[in-house]
């Protein structure tokens, strides 16, 4: 077990390692914003692997209502707090990017604040999880509101992107006229696979963690009850 | 049938233990009237300026008031130990939430028509023009706020800093509610009042949405 671990997260890291590599070496220079363009790569990666994640925990909050088997709030759990570093890499990077072409740190835009507002919504997902004492309780009520927070999240973008809205029009999958150009496109969806690889691997430790955090409680509660 | 009839039972229900002591409608308004006087200090709230900023400030006060009004709902039966008694007494739990729907959403509604006169006065704005279309708007956004609310107060009542944990969980879930609500209001309150459908349209399919999720997980939410 311990051998595949190594080599899983030494192929991912290899997968990481070679998308920075294609990103700054391989895909072509942007022609106005110049270098700093370049973090595209690692901010919209992060950004789609942080959706997937939270994606995983919603699948895996229905599993858990309606199984009731502790692993699926596992592993809601685990792809919560990894969606989170993910989403929370985006919100750092954002600005990053943002000040030397916008001029400025941020803008009330519809998707910088469909993002903070994500972020929130998985912020207190895992503070209700520290609230409740009950494991059994913990896990239901921990995967309906990451049921309903997921669900929310369309109704958020819809609204914001309605009525609020610098932030560039989908430039994958937008309208036409839009459109990466050949190389970056496929230095892009090299760097989304290898964030994929990390988020994946991210969310296995993070579940096996979790599963002996479960052990050592349930041992823990019967030590006390003796 | 038997859902409806068992649902306006419990409204009966919620409506006279509220209308006994009347102790919520109270102190939310006197919470909503307390915030209006504060925002008021925050920016300079002449005709024009509150045509632009009252919209939004009174939907955030009307928000933060349902926030905290509704604790009790499930709060109160928890402390009285009467939730096994409603469960037991209907054979489809949505009849509990359908009947707590209704009356938090009946109090907004009442807590909230009571102050916009007094927020009209106070800021200047005039609300009679599109008092209808104001009066559809209220409804349609208190409503969304009570289906989100509802649901979460049955979460909330069993966790530990409930009291901090409701507006916590609830506000950022509400985020659509408060922008559709806030734009739909300032057309309406304009000096030519004119209404976006659009917004209209948003919050029912919000509405639409919540009471959805609400009835397919409804039940786990009581689950003991």
């Amino acid at each position: 077990m311990m051998w595949k671990r190594a080599i899983g997260g030494g192929a991912v890291l290899a997968l990481v390692g070679m998308s920075a590599w294609a990103n700054f070496f391989i895909a072509p220079t942007e022609r106005t914003m110049g270098l700093i363009q370049r973090i595209f790569y690692f901010h919209a990666a992060s950004a789609w692997a942080g959706m997937t994640a939270f994606s995983v925990c919603f699948v895996a909050s229905l599993l858990y209502v309606w199984r009731r088997l502790q692993k699926w709030d596992s592993l809601a759990v685990s792809a919560a707090e990894v969606g989170l570093a993910f989403i929370t890499v985006v919100l750092i990077t954002g600005p990053i990017w943002a000040h030397p072409v916008w001029g400025i740190w941020w803008t009330w835009d519809a998707r910088l604040t469909s993002t903070f507002v994500l972020w929130l919504l998985y912020l207190s997902y895992l503070l209700l999880r520290t609230l409740i004492e009950e494991p059994d309780r913990r896990a239901l009520l921990s995967a309906l509101f990451g049921i309903f927070a997921f669900l929310d999240v369309p109704l958020v973008f819809g609204a914001i992107r309605w009525w609020r809205t610098q932030h560039p029009a989908p430039v994958i999958m937008g309208g036409p006229g839009s459109g990466l150009e050949p190389t970056m496109r496929m230095v892009f969806f090299f760097s989304v696979f290898a964030m994929h690889a990390l988020m994946a691997l991210l969310i296995v430790e993070r579940y096996q963690l979790e599963k002996l955090r479960t052990e050592f409680d349930v041992v823990r509660r019967e030590a006390e009850a003796l | 049938m038997s859902l409806l009839s068992n649902a306006g039972a419990l409204l009966g229900k919620e409506l006279r233990t509220e209308f006994r002591s009347r102790e919520l409608l109270t102190t939310t308004m006197v919470f909503i009237l307390v915030i209006i006087v504060l925002f008021s200090f925050t920016f300079d709230p002449t005709s024009s300026e509150s045509r632009r900023f009252g919209p939004g400030l009174l939907w955030l006060a009307f928000l933060f008031a349902a926030s905290l009004m509704l604790q009790p709902c499930f709060l109160r039966e928890q402390t009285n130990d009467t939730l096994s008694a409603l469960r037991l007494s209907v054979d489809d739990p949505f009849a509990i939430f359908l009947a707590k729907l209704c009356a938090n959403t009946l109090f907004l509604l009442f807590t909230e028509l009571l102050m916009l006169p007094l927020f009209a006065v106070l800021y200047n704005v005039s609300i009679l023009p599109a008092f209808h279309w104001l009066l559809l708007v209220l409804f349609l956004g208190s409503m969304g706020v009570s289906l989100a609310g509802t649901a979460l107060s049955a979460i909330s009542a069993q966790a530990r800093m409930r009291e901090l944990l409701l507006p916590l969980l609830l506000l950022p879930l509400l985020t659509p509610i408060l922008v559709a609500s806030t734009e739909v209001t300032v057309g309406l309150l304009d000096r030519n009042p004119y209404m976006q459908w659009k917004g209209v349209g948003f919050l029912a399919t919000f509405d639409l949405v919540f009471l959805t999720v609400l009835w397919l997980f409804g039940e786990y939410l009581l689950e003991e």
